[in-house]
């Protein structure tokens, strides 16, 4: 099969890497040969950050690269616009409609741009954009955004809730199983 | 058992299965992990030196008593320990013993994108380069058999992409390395003159050996391509691209053994493929090599040696076209990283850029302090440049220079190589002022203890160092905390300490805001009706502070209740946490 290709960007530390790894275990559990790429040091500090899913019968690089992502997940609605041109022809974005303003923008030397959602849908760009963070603080914790975009993603894979349910058993601590798990259901019916 | 790893797990797998019991490292991105997870594994003794040069003449030390050691450093690092490195070759091993090196192209992380392998060839050290995890753990078990059947430390090759992607490896069962036993030697241990001619010939010798080995390695192998018409001669990440834009259409010669590099088999090849291309991150070190066998070759002429390769890369290069997704019209600002909000480095930078003092800076979150609106650092050059460059910078220029510059070194940064040069500054005198910022982690590589912590890498208590008595203890006289929430105290004691006609130290102390032990007073509450929109608060580049409709707002998912901005509303606007600076 051909390698199907998921970013997942947002701002460092909004907890990217998660969403990775449970991506990365309920593949492994698939039989797909997988890759995923992060990013360490200094770009976590509130910098843009960039993670890579490849998964398919044997996948190569381990990064994704201009022109060949299915699937962007962003964390924030300028990182989803920062990497448009990362996606395939007829690749989907699946972004939080949440803005985090980066520092030129605090410090007013530059502007965060107006209507990026429509912009994108202009370009012709199949898009969900939901407001995460209100669906994750339903669920219980501002810091389960993660798993509602995940919900969001997974009306796109033929993965069985229960094989999803599972992946997150196995990535999330117990005691917080309960709210992931809901934060995943609220993405995934929103 | 199939497990989804990153590189530098998989080489700490690697390390368990293969029977090490020895690790010493410094942490560094992106190598940190490998020894991280080493630690978690009980057969391993695993422990944070406080530099690479220590790390690596521990596991010296650890093979040399008989059982199999392991450091790890990233590609600076290997300046630093480059030492022992180079004598370590001529004295070979007892027990095997691998020096992990993790390089950075693309510098995601680093102050410069240095090739290692440079390294290898220099100090005439065998190197493994793996492409993946599955290779990094296979490597990683062979780097042992290597060390040991030819006398020598193995140098194993990551960079960031190996490092930190995650891909398939297979697990096995750990296997006892015995023990070997300690038998004095002088003749080889001994490295001076007289020992080191007689071993100089050995290490030559070694090299003929190796380069014969690895004509016939298996971790150099030859995939076979439809089209002879080229043929790549490739490692690595490059591998992966390579693969990644042509498949099995030609021919491809992956090097997984980078020093030495055979000459027979890559002669073969060459002359079996109409036209030899080279694709490598960083230096032509393989096409050098190719250059000196007489081949003809392309590579760097079409591959850049700036920065990471990629895909598209070697798409483009190739003269393959790559499809390229729609783009943006309207301008997207940049999201550099910044300092977290709450982040204790924050204030005393902030009174820096006030003071307009010259600041040598050094390697660590605070480098952040560079940029703007802080903008308060001068120079960032490696590990404790800051303390020895501030001593030279006032020498030379006086003591007015004195009165107007500083050096700022992190807690785990002065440990590692800020000490010598405290000691300079008290022995020459320089009347230098150096701010320790001691937040009591090893903040950007990810939270590592550090002598200065009282824990060690297990997390079990340590001895941990009073950074006030070591400072008088070398001789500066000047030694004074301030807390960096506090700007007026941070105010008071810079310049009092500058203006001193003595070298002095000002610990700068506070824990960084993301350990998970530091309890915070939670959001302060912006007041609109009191903010007249000076934007005085934006002076410290907060993440948590941004101005709406000309009002200052508070991000409350991010705010930590500090309460340095409030310390700068001259209206009472950000007042909520105030006592939370003391």
């Amino acid at each position: 099969m051909k390698t199907v290709n998921i970013m997942i960007v947002g701002v460092g530390g909004q907890g990217t890497l998660l969403a990775s790894k449970l991506l990365g275990r309920i593949l492994l559990s698939k039989g797909y040969d997988v890759k995923v790429s992060e990013v360490h040091g200094m770009s976590q500090r509130g910098g843009s950050v960039v993670t890579y899913v490849r998964y398919g019968s044997r996948v190569y690089s381990p990064v994704i690269d201009r022109g060949e992502a299915d699937f962007i997940v962003s964390f924030e609605l300028l990182e989803a616009a920062r990497y448009t041109a990362f996606l395939k022809e007829g690749g989907r974005i699946v972004t939080n409609s949440r803005k985090v303003n980066p520092m030129p923008v605090i410090t007013g030397a530059a502007q965060y741009p107006e209507a990026l959602e429509e912009k994108m849908r202009e370009k012709g760009i199949a898009l969900d954009c939901v407001d995460a963070l209100s669906l994750a603080e339903q669920a219980g914790t501002a810091k389960a955004v993660n798993l509602v975009l995940l919900g969001v993603l997974s009306r796109y894979f033929d993965f069985t809730e229960e094989e999803w349910m599972v992946a997150i058993e196995e990535s999330v601590p117990e005691k917080f199983l309960a709210v992931n798990k809901k934060a995943f259901l609220l993405g995934k019916n929103a | 058992m199939k497990k989804l790893l990153l590189g530098n797990e998989a080489v700490a797998r690697g390390l368990y299965e293969a029977g090490c019991s020895f690790v010493s490292s410094y942490p560094g991105t992106p190598s940190t992990e490998i020894t991280e997870a080493a630690a978690t594994y009980p057969e391993i003794y695993a422990e944070w030196a406080p530099n690479e040069k220590v790390a690596m003449e521990s596991a010296f030390g650890a093979s040399l008593s008989g059982v199999r050691s392991f450091c790890g450093m990233k590609h600076v690092g290997m300046n630093v320990a480059a030492d022992p490195l180079f004598t370590i070759s001529y004295t070979g091993v007892n027990a095997g013993m691998i020096i992990a090196v993790a390089d950075d192209a693309g510098m995601h992380s680093s102050q410069n994108e240095q090739d290692s392998r440079h390294y290898a060839i220099a100090a005439k050290l065998p190197m493994l380069e793996p492409a993946d995890s599955g290779e990094a753990l296979a490597f990683t078990k062979l780097a042992y058999e290597l060390s040991e059947t030819f006398d020598t430390p193995v140098i194993l090759k990551m960079c960031t992409r190996v490092a930190h992607s995650q891909s398939i490896v297979v697990t096995s069962e750990r296997k006892e390395a015995s023990r070997r036993q300690y038998i004095k030697n002088p003749a080889k241990y001994v490295m001076m003159p007289g020992y080191a001619k007689l071993r100089h010939p050995f290490v030559e010798e070694r090299t003929k050996k190796l380069t014969e080995y690895a004509e016939h390695c298996y971790f150099n192998r030859v995939e076979e391509g439809s089209d002879r018409s080229l043929g790549f001669l490739t490692s690595s990440t490059s591998y992966q691209y390579v693969k990644e834009v042509f498949g099995d259409r030609y021919p491809v010669f992956k090097l997984g053994m980078i020093n030495p590099m055979p000459v027979e088999s890559i002669k073969e090849f060459a002359a079996s493929v109409g036209k030899l291309i080279v694709v490598e991150e960083l230096d032509g070190i393989i096409e050098t090599h190719c250059r000196c066998l007489g081949l003809e070759v392309t590579g760097k002429e079409l591959f850049t040696g700036i920065g990471e390769l990629s895909t598209n890369a070697v798409a483009k290069a190739m003269g393959v076209e790559a499809a390229e997704g729609p783009a943006m019209d309207c301008e997207i600002p940049n999201r550099p990283p910044v300092m977290c909000a709450g982040c204790p480095h924050r204030g005393l930078f902030y009174v820096l850029n006030k003071l307009k003092l010259t600041v040598l800076g050094d390697i660590g979150c605070y480098t952040l302090g560079a940029v703007a609106p802080l903008s308060a650092i001068d120079s960032t050059i490696c590990m404790g440049a800051s303390v020895s460059g501030l001593h030279g910078f006032v020498k030379a220029s006086g003591s007015d220079a004195a009165k107007k510059t500083v050096a700022v070194i992190g807690d785990s940064t002065f440990m590692h190589s800020g000490i010598t040069g405290l000691v300079n500054v008290a022995y020459n005198d320089s009347h230098a002022t150096v701010i320790i910022l001691d937040n009591s982690i090893t903040g950007m590589t990810g939270h590592q203890q550090n002598p200065t912590t009282g824990f060690n890498l297990k997390g079990d208590p340590a001895s941990k160092i009073d950074l006030e008595a070591l400072c008088r203890a070398v001789g500066i006289e000047r030694v004074r905390v301030v807390d960096p929430y506090d700007l007026a105290e941070c105010e008071e004691a810079i310049r009092e300490e500058v203006a001193a006609e003595a070298p002095s130290v000002i610990i700068s102390r506070r824990p960084c805001a993301l350990l998970k032990y530091v309890k915070h007073p939670g959001p302060i509450t912006a007041d609109a009706a009191k903010c007249r929109g000076c934007r005085a608060c934006m002076k410290i580049g907060c993440p948590a502070i941004s101005m709406e409709n000309g009002r200052v707002k508070i991000d409350n998912t991010l705010c930590t209740g500090c309460g340095v901005c409030g310390q700068l509303c001259k209206f009472g606007a950000l007042e909520g946490r105030k006592e939370s600076a003391k």
